[in-house]
């Protein structure tokens, strides 16, 4: 057969494909549920993390099931809907109409003190940024709070990850009285009030971001954590 | 064996570790290398991915060099190479998540690396499959050893660590009374590109027939 002709690169062609097609689908298939496992040891560290538990991919699950009591879902008016909080993907949730999301809250038990944990999820100066934030029993003190990110810049925006810029948050308050603030990113270490932090020199747009993750996310939270 | 060992096809294997490297001599995934060394691990997992890459499309093309019809050389090239890299990929996401995290997009970038479309055009459509793994296997681990050698410097300097162990005591640092800080460029990709200038320089300041005209 000439192995230039129309006909057999077609035939060529069309054979390579299904064979590529037909392995990639085994193989993704096969390692499926193992990828799915990872991925969600990842996020039980991630959630402990905003209440100072460290856990590795090997006992994520069971540390979660020891310091995590409860989990719903709340929607924006502060009522429980039907659901697994655990299985809600933030990412997914982002892009619908806030009034149609579903927010998960998680409660922990700490050596006998509630904390709520709520996700959050933004945008940085590259990519997306997300993380947890954990409050104390009466939902105005910050307890703890992770973040990540996808593409920050290494030394600046990525500075967000590390615990300096993650501790500056514990004790500090999101109420003001009965007035949501939220917390401010303050530039140039004048951060004092008892919602503000400092913000990462280098990494404005990064800290503007975290700073309107928080009030976004606190904002839909809102009608959930003024119920006493 | 001996077969299989001539003083050729060792050529083959060791050539590109050093007379032939891809990266410093060739000067081929240049890009891939600046990214991944910020750190000892992804870039050892990244320079055995490229090799496991390069090794296996090398063979799989050099079985099948001559059966391709050469109009579509190209697109045959680019399907074995894309299948093996969603391969490597799904794999670490199974096996070294954290890992695979790190290296992020770059493993989905192997697909665009100079070296191993290069060696497949080169080489294994031109060879018969042994010595065409050799080459891969050579060109991969001549990759990933560049990258060692880069991260190695980049970690130990950037973050005063090597491997994720710390080298550098933290009482060193100002913060904690001593007088040592991180060098903050290490981490930044223009280091990696100076690093791996100077790894060239001494390379042939060692081997003169390198030097051009």
């Amino acid at each position: 057969m000439n192995k230039q002709g129309n006909t057999y690169t077609f035939i060529y062609s069309v054979i390579l494909v299904v064979v590529v097609a037909a392995l990639l689908s085994v193989i993704s298939l096969s390692l499926q549920p193992r990828q799915n496992e990872n991925r969600q040891n990842e996020k039980r560290q991630n959630i402990l993390s905003a209440i100072h538990i460290s856990s590795t991919a090997q006992n994520s699950a069971e540390l979660f099931n020891k310091y995590i009591k409860e989990q719903f879902i709340v929607n924006d008016k502060g009522q429980r809907i039907e659901g697994n909080a655990f299985n809600v993907d933030i990412k997914e949730q982002y892009n619908v109409a806030a009034d149609k999301r579903e927010f998960p809250v998680f409660v922990a038990d700490v050596d006998g003190a509630t904390k709520y944990i709520l996700p959050i999820y933004g945008a940085g100066l590259w990519g997306p940024i997300w993380g947890y934030i954990s409050l104390d029993a009466d939902k105005s003190t910050i307890y703890g709070t992770f973040f990540d990110h996808q593409g920050e810049t290494p030394g600046l925006g990525a500075e967000i990850t590390t615990p300096a810029f993650n501790n500056q948050f514990q004790n500090k308050q999101i109420f003001s009285g009965e007035e949501l603030v939220s917390i401010l990113v303050i530039k140039g270490g004048n951060a004092t009030g008892k919602n503000e932090v400092d913000a990462i020199s280098g990494g404005t747009i990064t800290s503007k971001g975290v700073e309107n993750m928080l009030r976004n996310y606190l904002t839909y939270y809102e009608p959930f954590l003024k119920q006493k | 064996m001996s077969a299989f060992f001539s003083a050729k096809t060792q050529e083959y294997l060791l050539g590109p570790l050093s007379k032939n490297n891809p990266v410093i001599v060739q000067v081929l995934g240049i890009c891939s290398a600046l990214a991944v060394t910020a750190k000892l691990e992804p870039a050892i997992v990244m320079g055995l991915s490229v090799t496991a890459v390069t090794a296996f499309s090398n063979v799989i093309l050099s079985l099948l060099r001559n059966t391709i019809p050469t109009r579509i050389r190209i697109i045959v090239q680019l399907v074995v190479v894309a299948a093996l890299v969603i391969i490597v990929d799904q794999v670490l996401k199974a096996y070294a998540y954290d890992v695979s995290k790190q290296l992020s997009v770059y493993v989905g970038l192997i697909i665009t690396n100079c070296i191993i479309m290069g060696r497949i055009e080169a080489f294994a459509l031109a060879n018969k499959p042994w010595p065409s793994l050799l080459d891969g296997i050579g060109n991969g681990l001549g990759y990933g050893m560049i990258l060692v050698i880069v991260a190695f410097f980049r970690e130990l300097f950037g973050s005063g660590t090597l491997y994720g162990f710390r080298i550098i005591p933290q009482s060193f640092y100002i913060q904690n009374g001593g007088h040592y800080l991180n060098n903050g460029l290490m981490i930044m990709p223009a280091m990696a590109l100076i690093l791996v200038g100077l790894i060239i320089w001494v390379h042939r300041s060692r081997n003169k027939d390198l030097i051009e005209k």
